[in-house]
C-alpha cells in the first residue's frame, strides 16, 4: 500500500533503534518516555489554545460577529494573550476552603484528560501506547475527571460550587453508561478493543457505513452522551452560568481556572477523536470496497490529515450544538438518559450482536 | 364602565360611612381610619363592581397628618376610584393593613413603612424594604439629612 | 385569607440551605438579591431583597420642577424610558388641560412602539441567555441596534433620550425619521421568523418554559402583575385599551391575551406584541401630520392644587404616576407605581416547588428591570 510512505512507524522505529544503540535499555526507555511526555505537553497546550480560538471563531460566525480580530492576523494570538493574562493573574486563596483538595482538583481534571490522549492513534504508526483494551482504557481514564470536579466543588466551600459539582456527578455517572454501550456496538462489530485493530478493520469502509443502522444509532447516542459527559452545552449544567454563576469552578482563579478551562476543551477533542476513530475510521482514508483506483487516490492524503480532519468536523458539530440550543434542566437531562438513551443503546447492542451473528454488515 | 353618578351612588350605598368627593379625574372616597379594613373588604368582595385590582398604594405626609391613598380598579367593569384614609396621629402613625385583601398591598405597605414610618397593624412581614434599620423615614417632610441632601434656596 | 396569601407565606428554618442569588448574579439582570432556600435542587421559598439601587427618585422629585422630573423618570425603567417620560408629560398636560398638537401625539406613539420593540428585543435576548441559548442574545441585539440608531439620529442619545417635555417634544424629529422607521419595520418583519426558528420552535425551549411558573388570573390580579406577564395569565390589563391615552384611542390594534399563565405564555405574549407593535407603526408612521412639535407652554410649569394620577403602559406593565400638588412649581409628593415592583413579588408564589433552573426561567419571563423596582 502507498499508505506506508506517510507512516510514522519508520520514524519512531529509527529513533527507538538509535536510542537503544546509544544507551542501556532502561535509560533508552526512560528517554523515550520523557520525549513522548514533552511532545504531548506541547501538543496539549497548542491544541488547547487552538480549540479555544476555534470555538470563538465558530461561535462568532453563528452569532453574526467577527470574533477575535485584533491580536495578530485574524486574532490568532488572542488566546495566547489570554493565556498570559490567566498565568499572571492572582490566585485568590479561599478562606475556609479545604486548601489541599482545592489545589489538587484542577490537577486531577487535567491529568485525566492528559492520560486519555496516550492511547489515541493520531496517524498510522503514531500512537504512544497501543493497549489491547484501548477503548476500555480511554473510557476509564476520561471518567476520572469527574472526581476532580466533585473535589473542586466540595472543597471550594461555596454553595454554588457544591450544587454544580453534584449536578456534574449525577450527569457524568449516568451518561457514562450510554457512552460505553454505544462504543460497545463498534467493539462487537470489529471484534476488538484495540484501537489499532479497529482502525485496520475499517480499511474497506468505515463502520458508520459498514455497520449501517446499528452503527448510526450508536453514533447518534455517542454524540449526545459524550457531549453531556464533557459538560458542554446544551448539557452544561455543572457550570450553568445563568443559574450557578460558574458552577464547580466559581471560586477558582488564574492558572487553576485555566486548567479546568483547558481540560474541558481537550476532553472535547478526545471525545471527537474517539468518535472519529471508531465510527469514521480514524486515520484510515475514505475507502470503498473494490474501487481500487479511487482508494489509491484517497491514500495520497496523509493519514494525519484524515484523522484531524474528521476530528475537527465532529468538534464543529459539538460546537454547533452548544451555540444553538438552550440548556436542559437537570431532571430533563436525567430523563433523557435513563428513559430514552439507555434503553435505546441496550436495544442497539442486541441488534448489533444479531447483525454480527447473521453477518448482515458489509 | 359606569358613569360617575352611578358609581357614586353605588359607593355611597356600599360604604355609608365614607365621604365622596367628585375629583377632577376620578371619584375620590374618603374613608375613616378605623373603618379602613372593613371598607377595603367591602370594596373587593361586592358582587356588582368588585375592585379586585389595587393599582397603587401611596402614602403622603401632610405635616399634620398622613394620608394613605389607594387607586383601585375593577378588572370586570374597568371602573377606577381613589380611596383615601387619613391618619391623624403624626407622631405614631398606625393603620390596619389591607394586605389580606389585596396581596400586592403587602409590598406597597412595606414601602410606605420604610419611607414614611407608618405602622400597618397585623401586617404579616413589616420589615424595611429599601433602607437599613434605624435610618429614619426619608419621605417625611421633617426628615433632615445634612450630609447627603443639599437644600437649594431660591 | 385568599389562596394567594396562604401560598405566599414563608416559614423560615435555621437548617435551611440558603443561597443568595445576587446582588451580583448573571440572571437577576441587575442588583437584585434573591434569598433562595433549596432542598437539593428544589426551591423551598424565594425572598427578594431590594434596595441596592435605590436612588430616592421620589424624594428628589420633591425638589425638582416637572421638567426636571422627566429626566429622573428615564432612570427608572431605562428600557421604557420614553413611556416613563410620557407619563409625566401626560399627567402635567391633563392637569393643565393643554391640547397637544396632533403631530406630537403621532410621534409619541411611534416612539412608544419603537421603545417597546427595543425593550422586547433586549428581553428576548436576555431570556435566551437565561436559558443557556447564548446565540439568541446577538440576534436580539442586532435588531435593537437599528432602533437605537433611529433614536440617536433624532435625539442624539440612544437609551435615555428625555425627548418628551410637558406640552410636546424637545425639538422636531430628524427629517429621515419616518423613512428610517418604515425601513426598520420592513426589515424586522423579515427577521421575526428567525426568532421563531431559534427559540419559539425549539424542543428544549418548550420543555424549559411550558408549564413552568403557572400563574392564574386571580394571582396576577391579586399581586397586581401587569404588562405582558399579566396578559400571559389572561388578565386584560393593557392600559392602552383600558384607559387609552394620547393617540391610542384612534389606533386599531389587538390586546394580546393568553390563558395558560406559564412562562411560555408570557413569552408568546411578548412575541405577538412585537408583531402588534409593527402593525401600529405601519398605521401611524406614514401619517404623521405636519405641524408644531410643541404646544405653547409657560417656562415654569405649575400644577393647580390637587391630586393627579396618570397611567401609562410601558413595555413591562402599568406605570402609574400619582402627583400631589400644592400649587407650587415643585410637586408636593410624587409616587411612581412602577410595574416591576408589583411583578417582582409574585416570584415566590411562582417559583416555589420548582427547580433552580425554573426560577431562572420564571424571573426571565417576568422581565424585571431592577432600577424600576427600587426607584
Amino acid at each position: 500500500m502507498l499508505l506506508d510512505i506517510y507512516s510514522f512507524s519508520t520514524l519512531t522505529a529509527s529513533i527507538n533503534k538509535d536510542l537503544h544503540a546509544a544507551m542501556t535499555p532502561w535509560l533508552a526507555v526512560a528517554t523515550e518516555l520523557v520525549l513522548i511526555g514533552l511532545l504531548f505537553l506541547t501538543f496539549y497546550a497548542l491544541l488547547g489554545l487552538f480549540l479555544v480560538y476555534l470555538e470563538r471563531k465558530v461561535c462568532a460566525v453563528m452569532q453574526n460577529r467577527i470574533g477575535p480580530n485584533r491580536v495578530g492576523k485574524w486574532g490568532v494570538f488572542q488566546t495566547i494573550a489570554d493565556l498570559i493574562k490567566l498565568v499572571t493573574k492572582e490566585l485568590i486563596p479561599i478562606k475556609n476552603a479545604d486548601s489541599f483538595l482545592f489545589n489538587l482538583a484542577p490537577f486531577i481534571v487535567i491529568i485525566a484528560s492528559f492520560m486519555a490522549m496516550a492511547a489515541l492513534p493520531f496517524a498510522k504508526g503514531l500512537q504512544a501506547i497501543d493497549f489491547n483494551i484501548g477503548i476500555f482504557y480511554i473510557i476509564a481514564v476520561s471518567s476520572l475527571g469527574v472526581v476532580g470536579i466533585l473535589i473542586a466543588g466540595w472543597s471550594s466551600n461555596s454553595k454554588y460550587s457544591l450544587i454544580g459539582a453534584m449536578r456534574s456527578g449525577a450527569q457524568v455517572v449516568s451518561y457514562e453508561l450510554s457512552v460505553g454501550l454505544s462504543l460497545l456496538a463498534i467493539v462487537v462489530l470489529s471484534g476488538s478493543m484495540q484501537l489499532s485493530t479497529i482502525v485496520e478493520s475499517q480499511a474497506n469502509g468505515w463502520w458508520i457505513f459498514k455497520g449501517h443502522i446499528p452503527a448510526l444509532i450508536a453514533f447518534v447516542i455517542y454524540l449526545i452522551a459524550s457531549t453531556a459527559e464533557i459538560n458542554r452545552g446544551p448539557f452544561d449544567l455543572a457550570e450553568a452560568e445563568s443559574e450557578l454563576t460558574a458552577g464547580f469552578h466559581t471560586e477558582y482563579s488564574g492558572i487553576k481556572f485555566a486548567f479546568f478551562f483547558l481540560a474541558e476543551y481537550i476532553n472535547m477533542f478526545i471525545v471527537a477523536a474517539i468518535a472519529a476513530t471508531l465510527f469514521f475510521g480514524g486515520w484510515m482514508p475514505f475507502h470503498i470496497d473494490h474501487w481500487e483506483a479511487f482508494n489509491r487516490v484517497m491514500d495520497y492524503i496523509p493519514s494525519i490529515v484524515w484523522f484531524f480532519g474528521k476530528t475537527f468536523i465532529i468538534i464543529y458539530l459539538i460546537m454547533w450544538f452548544k451555540w444553538t440550543f438552550p440548556r436542559l434542566r437537570i431532571d430533563q437531562l436525567l430523563n433523557l438518559e435513563w428513559k430514552y438513551l439507555l434503553p435505546l443503546s441496550l436495544m442497539n447492542i442486541v441488534i448489533v450482536s444479531f447483525v454480527v451473528l447473521m453477518g448482515w454488515y458489509f | 364602565m359606569k358613569n360617575k353618578e352611578e358609581l357614586k351612588s353605588f359607593i355611597a350605598g356600599l360604604l355609608p360611612f365614607a365621604t365622596l368627593i367628585e375629583g377632577k379625574q376620578y371619584l375620590e372616597v374618603l374613608v375613616p381610619a378605623d373603618k379602613w379594613h372593613e371598607a377595603a373588604q367591602k370594596l373587593k368582595d361586592n358582587n356588582k363592581i368588585p375592585f379586585d385590582y389595587l393599582v397603587s398604594l401611596a402614602a403622603v405626609d401632610f405635616v399634620t397628618k398622613f394620608s394613605v391613598v389607594c387607586h383601585l380598579e375593577s378588572t370586570d367593569t374597568h371602573d377606577f376610584i381613589v380611596v383615601r384614609v387619613d391618619i391623624e396621629d403624626h407622631e405614631k402613625p398606625q393603620i390596619e393593613t389591607v394586605s389580606d385583601v389585596w396581596v400586592t398591598a403587602e409590598y406597597h405597605e412595606r414601602e410606605a413603612f420604610d419611607l414614611f414610618g407608618i405602622r400597618f397593624k397585623h401586617h404579616p412581614d413589616l420589615r424595611r424594604l429599601f433602607l437599613e434599620e434605624g435610618y429614619g423615614f426619608p419621605l417625611r417632610k421633617d426628615f433632615k439629612d445634612e450630609i447627603n441632601i443639599i437644600e437649594l434656596s431660591n | 385569607m385568599s389562596e394567594e396569601v396562604t401560598k405566599n407565606i414563608i416559614v423560615r428554618d435555621d437548617e435551611d440551605y440558603i443561597i443568595n442569588m445576587g446582588p451580583q448574579h448573571p440572571s437577576t439582570h441587575g442588583v437584585l438579591r434573591l434569598e433562595v432556600c433549596l432542598n437539593g435542587e428544589t426551591v423551598k421559598y424565594v425572598i427578594p431583597h431590594i434596595g441596592y439601587i435605590h436612588r430616592a427618585i421620589e424624594k428628589m422629585s420633591e425638589s425638582d420642577t416637572y421638567k426636571q422630573i422627566i429626566h429622573l423618570t428615564d432612570r427608572m425603567d431605562y428600557l421604557s424610558a420614553h413611556m416613563n417620560n410620557e407619563a409625566v408629560c401626560l399627567a402635567v398636560e391633563n392637569a393643565l388641560e393643554i391640547e397637544v398638537p396632533k403631530r406630537v401625539q403621532y410621534i409619541r406613539v411611534v416612539l412608544d412602539e419603537l421603545t417597546r420593540l427595543a425593550s422586547h428585543h433586549l428581553w428576548w435576548s436576555a431570556f435566551g441567555m437565561d436559558l443557556g441559548a447564548l446565540t439568541a442574545f446577538f440576534y436580539g441585539m442586532r435588531d435593537r441596534e437599528k432602533i437605537l440608531a433611529i433614536f440617536e439620529e433624532s435625539f442624539g442619545s440612544r437609551l435615555l433620550h428625555s425627548f418628551n417635555t410637558p406640552g410636546g417634544l424637545m425639538h422636531d424629529v430628524h427629517p429621515d425619521f419616518q423613512k428610517h422607521t418604515m425601513e426598520f419595520v420592513r426589515y424586522f418583519r423579515k427577521k421575526l421568523p428567525e426568532y421563531k426558528q431559534l427559540l419559539t420552535d425549539n424542543v428544549i425551549f418548550h420543555n424549559r418554559t411550558q408549564g413552568i411558573g403557572k400563574m392564574s388570573r386571580e394571582t396576577a390580579i391579586a399581586f397586581g402583575v401587569t404588562g405582558p406577564s399579566g396578559r400571559g395569565s389572561g388578565f386584560a390589563c393593557d392600559v392602552r385599551k383600558v384607559a387609552p391615552y394620547g393617540l391610542y384611542k384612534e389606533i386599531d390594534f389587538n390586546e394580546i391575551l393568553y390563558d395558560e399563565g406559564d412562562s411560555f405564555a408570557r413569552y408568546l405574549v411578548r412575541m405577538d406584541e412585537m408583531e402588534e407593535s409593527l402593525n401600529i407603526l405601519e398605521q401611524v408612521t406614514d401619517n404623521i401630520p405636519e405641524g408644531d412639535y410643541t404646544a405653547k407652554m409657560k417656562s415654569i410649569v405649575k400644577l393647580p392644587e390637587g391630586e393627579y394620577f396618570q397611567r401609562v403602559e410601558t413595555a413591562r406593565g402599568e406605570l402609574g404616576i400619582y402627583i400631589v400638588s400644592d400649587g407650587k412649581k415643585f410637586p408636593y409628593r410624587i409616587k411612581f407605581r412602577s410595574p416591576n415592583f408589583s411583578n417582582l413579588f409574585v416570584l415566590n408564589t411562582l417559583a416555589k416547588g420548582g427547580l433552580i433552573a425554573d426560577l431562572v426561567a420564571i424571573s426571565g419571563s417576568l422581565d424585571l428591570v431592577i432600577p424600576d423596582i427600587d426607584r
